[in-house]
């Protein structure tokens, strides 16, 4: 683990949130500060430990592939910010 | 009155749910000016639900939670009410579907009386990274209730819903119950179905119930455990009724007391009255033995890899599509920044900056995976622990509930959650139960604190059975706090 800083700008983009000037600065400097926190991390000895993803037993939950009662698609609908007809609306993504 | 109570009244037809529907109503117009724990107002609801109850009571249902006001945060879905997270990203969202925890609960008779204010998100300790409301702690005005559960933890210190229904991360159910004087209960990972609760963290989420007594939560907690189909996480295992194993004494368990975590680091009067606790718990009948999780120390850090990663994932899908606000932009990537940009609040944009980080190319077996073997010492820590004793008691909190704006620091912040973090990382159930009064440092009112006990895997019965034989024999809970506070019932 060595970093350095963070590239905000570069992670903000990956997150999909546009930032302002004055939140890169602040952030940078916040989680600059976090990351020198979590290093404390480094002393511990994992290398023969394995992951914890989650800690209860359950594995690969399946169920039948069967229909089940959903939601009206109206209803769903009435949540978006924009829809047209029975469909979400996007801003056009392949150009013309 | 505590929703024991109230239930058997209703059920017995002393007092019908309408009558108490409208007097919770009065109460929420008395003292909401103040307190602030509700985001939305359910009158016209709640007054439906109530009639609902004393028909469904006079056709001769039983009903466990008959006319039992309740309050849900607001990151939990109830059909057809505006369901915010207490973020501008969804703040005009309404709910087309019930959480099952929700669903059961109403179905047990409660009546919803609103949608409590929390943390956008629940990211926060103290209610204040509310984007929509500000909720101040009852016992002290200029403080907070803590968080991110504050909304419903002064709901009902307030006596504004006898049941707050919380979720708990790293300690949002816990700290605020600790806040405001209140039982805060954190049950094992999976046990009550996360269906419905807008995900924060998916693998350390977990509803639970802040209530006035330990009674109270068992009543809450054998309605909404057990399985869901609707949430695969949700354990598919027996749950033991909680309500049965309340005790009245500890006699043949063994307490652990934790060496690393000495309180003497929490002042002279906090460590005194959790001295206090532990010799209660002596006199009891319980044996003192001393543990260790010497990797307890390094929960923060896990839970700040970890907690961040998932947020940063689940959150991806408020993106200005399905739900909630958009902000349009030259093309679809600039909608998505500009939308989450004017939609997310500080807390929740460095919390989703982090765990794009921790889980970037490069960075990821270095935070992320590193962050999840730190997670698996602490869970064979505990497991090391509950080798020597039955339950473990420990601080719920850092310090009593602080002033507004004073944790501007957000690591400050997060050490709020020290002592509750490593228990979520390690799946456990964990409660705080009200052990006392201190005034804070610089403080004029006395402020409450909370004992934390935690139990095994599973352990429900037995953790609720020790706190309620605890709260029995020091009565912190039903005690009138020492004097003037902002809000007495």
């Amino acid at each position: 683990m060595t970093p350095d800083t963070i590239d905000i700008r570069y992670v903000a983009k990956l997150a999909r949130v546009a930032l302002s000037d004055d939140e890169i600065e602040r952030f940078s400097k916040e989680l600059g500060e976090l990351l020198g926190h979590v290093r404390a991390l480094e002393e511990l000895d994992t290398a023969s430990v394995p992951a914890t993803a989650q800690v209860v037993e359950s594995r690969n939950v399946l169920r039948e592939d069967v229909e089940r009662p959903c939601l009206d698609r109206e209803v769903v609908l009435e949540g978006a910010p924009q829809r047209q007809g029975g469909f979400f609306r996007v801003p056009r993504i392949i150009a013309q | 009155m505590t929703a024991a109570e109230i239930a058997r009244d209703v059920s017995a037809g002393r007092i019908s749910a309408a009558e108490i529907t409208a007097s919770t109503l009065a109460q929420v117009d008395a003292v909401e000016g103040d307190v602030g724990a509700y985001l939305t107002a359910l009158n016209d609801l709640a007054r439906a639900y109530a009639t609902r109850v004393d028909e469904r009571i006079s056709a001769g249902e039983r009903l466990a939670l008959a006319g039992v006001p309740i309050a849900v945060k607001d990151n939990m879905c109830l059909e057809g009410t505006r369901t915010t997270c207490g973020s501008k990203i969804l703040e005009h969202w309404i709910a087309p579907y019930s959480a099952t925890a929700v669903a059961r609960l109403i179905q047990a008779g409660a009546i919803p009386i609103g949608k409590a204010n929390c943390d956008e998100f629940a990211m926060g300790s103290s209610c204040e990274n509310s984007a929509l409301g500000v909720t101040r702690n009852p016992y002290d005005l200029s403080r907070v209730p803590g968080g991110s559960s504050g909304g419903s933890a002064a709901a009902v210190a307030a006596s504004e819903a006898a049941i707050g229904l919380g979720s708990d991360t790293g300690g949002s159910i816990r700290e605020p119950a600790a806040f405001c004087n209140l039982v805060g209960f954190k049950p094992t990972y999976g046990r009550i179905s996360r269906y419905g609760l807008i995900a924060f963290a998916s693998s350390l989420d977990q509803i639970g119930p802040l209530t006035r007594t330990v009674e109270d939560a068992a009543l809450a907690y054998d309605l909404m455990a057990g399985y869901d189909p609707m949430d695969a996480t949700s354990l598919n295992r027996p749950v033991g009724r909680t309500a049965d194993s309340l005790r009245s004494d500890l006699t043949g368990l063994r307490v652990g007391l934790v060496r690393e975590f000495d309180t003497k680091v929490l002042g002279e009067r906090s460590d005194a009255l959790y001295r206090e606790a532990y010799r209660e718990l002596e006199r009891l009948g319980a044996e003192l033995v001393e543990v260790s999780l010497p990797t307890a120390d390094y929960g923060l850090a896990t839970y700040y890899l970890i907690a961040p990663a998932e947020c940063s994932s689940n959150l991806a899908r408020f993106d200005g599509v399905r739900y909630g606000l958009r902000v349009e932009g030259n093309d679809v990537a600039a909608m998505y920044d500009n939308t989450r940009a004017a939609g997310f609040g500080a807390e929740v944009k460095r919390r989703i900056l982090i765990g794009t980080y921790a889980l970037s190319s490069g960075y990821y077996d270095a935070y992320y995976v590193r962050a999840q073997k730190a997670r698996t010492l602490i869970g064979r820590d505990f497991a090391r622990a509950f080798a020597q004793c039955d339950l473990i008691a420990c601080p719920a909190a850092s310090c009593p509930a602080f002033e507004f704006n004073a944790k501007s620091d957000p690591y400050s912040m997060y050490l709020m959650d020290y002592y509750t973090i490593p228990m979520s990382l390690a799946g456990v159930p964990a409660l705080s139960v009200p052990c006392g009064w201190t005034v804070p440092e610089g403080g004029r009112l006395p402020m409450p604190l909370g004992l934390q006990l935690c139990a095994p895997l599973f352990g429900e019965q037995l953790l609720l059975g020790a706190a309620h034989a605890y709260e029995r024999a020091t009565n912190h809970a039903s005690a009138h706090p020492p004097e003037t506070g902002a809000v007495r019932s």
